[in-house]
């Protein structure tokens, strides 16, 4: 994990991720949930290895499933991260 | 009576182009797609057609479906939205292969980085069926979905299939065809491996020359409908599948039955089926695969099937002179190419044909079109065959 993460920095990989799945990037925002945002189980896997190559963080599909909004994912990597 | 199979609409993506119209137009017009010993679909764009989201969890193949799709809902007027109970309306997309770059890019994956690090698209990208899955989703399609796979037979089996669940009222309509996205290394090396190849990378049907078939891509796809269907909504049709035969050779896993008897079973059944004998054949759109076997059983099973004379009267053609053999997509994208030169009321030609084979002695068609001649008859007809690896035979009895 680099130690130079920042939460700001964590927020933009997730988000810039996501842009990747199909959403314009402006549209992702905090509050956005994933289902207005058409981000399904399949893709949120996709994040899930991305931070865990990036932070070193593991998410699990079950603990995937409970995230509601693009908020809630990047909190959850934070906590991990710090 | 027989509930009638109309078709409404053709999308084809091909190494000669996008577009049906282009496909007919350009190989009538004495063009071929093959470079380099390869029939790719240079001119194709899936950003045109797909979004960025379809663009990530499509294969190659599933992406030539979606073009081709797009294609015919168009013409059948089908694009703003499906004119006939979606519940009604069916898929079946054939395929030999299915995602295969994709299985071969996820087996990079493992190999190279870790049982982690492989897509969770990976499963729905290979499957076979996703070419059927995605069209059924995309428009909503709540009918009979499924996939045919008889390797080089699957395009035209699909087509069949779907016309056979219209007139058992299974669907009011059905959108079918073929796709394949395979010249990848692993297919290119396998068929080589197994000489099925052209090593001259020259396509030349029933030309004594011919040393193997040259590898394509596409998909064809169809709007099928009972005539009712259309007829109720005003439609016009662009052609009519009027039979379909399929049999097994039980000879051997490549090679088929030298007798042709397992393919002149299913031209007499398709025949039977369409309630025509072969003096109602105008023209035959051969399977013809320019490799040295298929092309020989092939003319042996024509005369078996429409008899020695009528055999020698028929003109005969093959598309993959134009366009390589695009395997489980080849039924479906000949077919297309079949209904609009039965329409056009043209004969295209087997491209590269000059040096007649011992025995391969009917009217191939060589070099040029010619006008479609009728036969007493106010509709031009014609039987399109497709052959696969494992001894499937599948005949289509079109009419325009």
């Amino acid at each position: 994990m680099p130690a130079t993460a920042t939460p700001d920095q964590i927020e933009q990989t997730i988000m810039d991720q996501i842009a990747k799945l199909g959403p314009d990037r402006d549209e992702i925002k905090r509050d956005s949930t994933f289902e207005s945002l058409e981000i399904d189980s399949l893709d949120l896997v996709e994040v899930a290895q991305v931070v865990e190559d990036e932070y070193g963080v593991q998410i699990k599909g079950e603990e995937a499933e409970k995230l509601n909004t693009v908020g809630d994912a990047v909190d959850l990597v934070v906590q991990r991260a710090s | 009576m027989s509930t009638r199979v109309v078709i409404t609409g053709a999308g084809a993506v091909t190494p000669l182009g996008v577009g049906a119209t282009t496909l007919l137009e350009r190989w009538a017009g004495g063009e071929c797609g093959i470079e380099d010993g390869e029939g790719r679909c240079s001119d194709f764009e899936p950003a045109d057609v797909l979004s960025k989201k379809e663009l990530r969890r499509t294969d190659r193949f599933v992406q030539f479906a979606i073009a081709a799709c797009a294609e015919a809902f168009e013409q059948a007027g089908w694009s703003d939205e499906v004119p006939v109970e979606p519940d009604r309306v069916g898929c079946i997309v054939g395929t030999g292969i299915g995602g295969l770059s994709s299985l071969e890019d996820q087996h990079d994956v493992l190999r190279e980085r870790g049982a982690e690090k492989l897509s969770p698209l990976a499963v729905p990208l290979m499957m076979a069926n996703a070419g059927s899955a995605g069209l059924a989703m995309r428009h909503g399609l709540g009918g009979p979905a499924f996939s045919t796979v008889s390797a080089c037979a699957a395009g035209a089996d699909a087509i069949g299939t779907a016309s056979r669940l219209i007139r058992t009222g299974d669907a009011d309509a059905m959108v079918a065809g073929g796709a394949e996205a395979a010249i990848t290394p692993l297919a290119t090396t396998a068929f080589a491996a197994m000489g099925a190849t052209s090593e001259t990378g020259i396509s030349r049907p029933f030309d004594r020359r011919r040393d193997g078939f040259v590898m394509g891509e596409g998909a064809g796809v169809l709007v099928l409908e009972s005539e009712h269907s259309a007829s109720a909504r005003g439609a016009e049709p662009i052609g009519e599948v009027l039979g379909y035969g399929a049999s097994s050779d039980a000879h051997h896993l490549t090679a088929p039955d030298p007798s042709g008897s397992g393919a002149a079973r299913a031209v007499g059944r398709a025949l039977d089926d369409a309630g025509i004998g072969p003096d109602d054949v105008d023209y035959v759109n051969a399977h013809g695969t320019s490799t040295p076997l298929n092309d020989r059983s092939e003319t042996d099973a024509l005369k078996l099937a429409l008899g020695d004379e009528r055999a020698h009267q028929v003109p005969v053609s093959s598309t993959k002179s134009a366009i390589g053999h695009l395997l489980g997509a080849a039924g479906a994208v000949e077919a297309i190419a079949t209904v609009l030169a039965l329409r056009g009321r043209v004969i295209p030609p087997t491209l590269g044909w000059e040096e007649r084979d011992e025995g391969l002695d009917l009217d191939y068609v060589p070099r040029e079109s010619r006008e479609l001649e009728l036969n007493g008859s106010d509709r031009a007809v014609a039987i399109s065959e497709a052959f696969g690896f494992g001894g499937h035979n599948a005949v289509l009895v079109l009419a325009a």
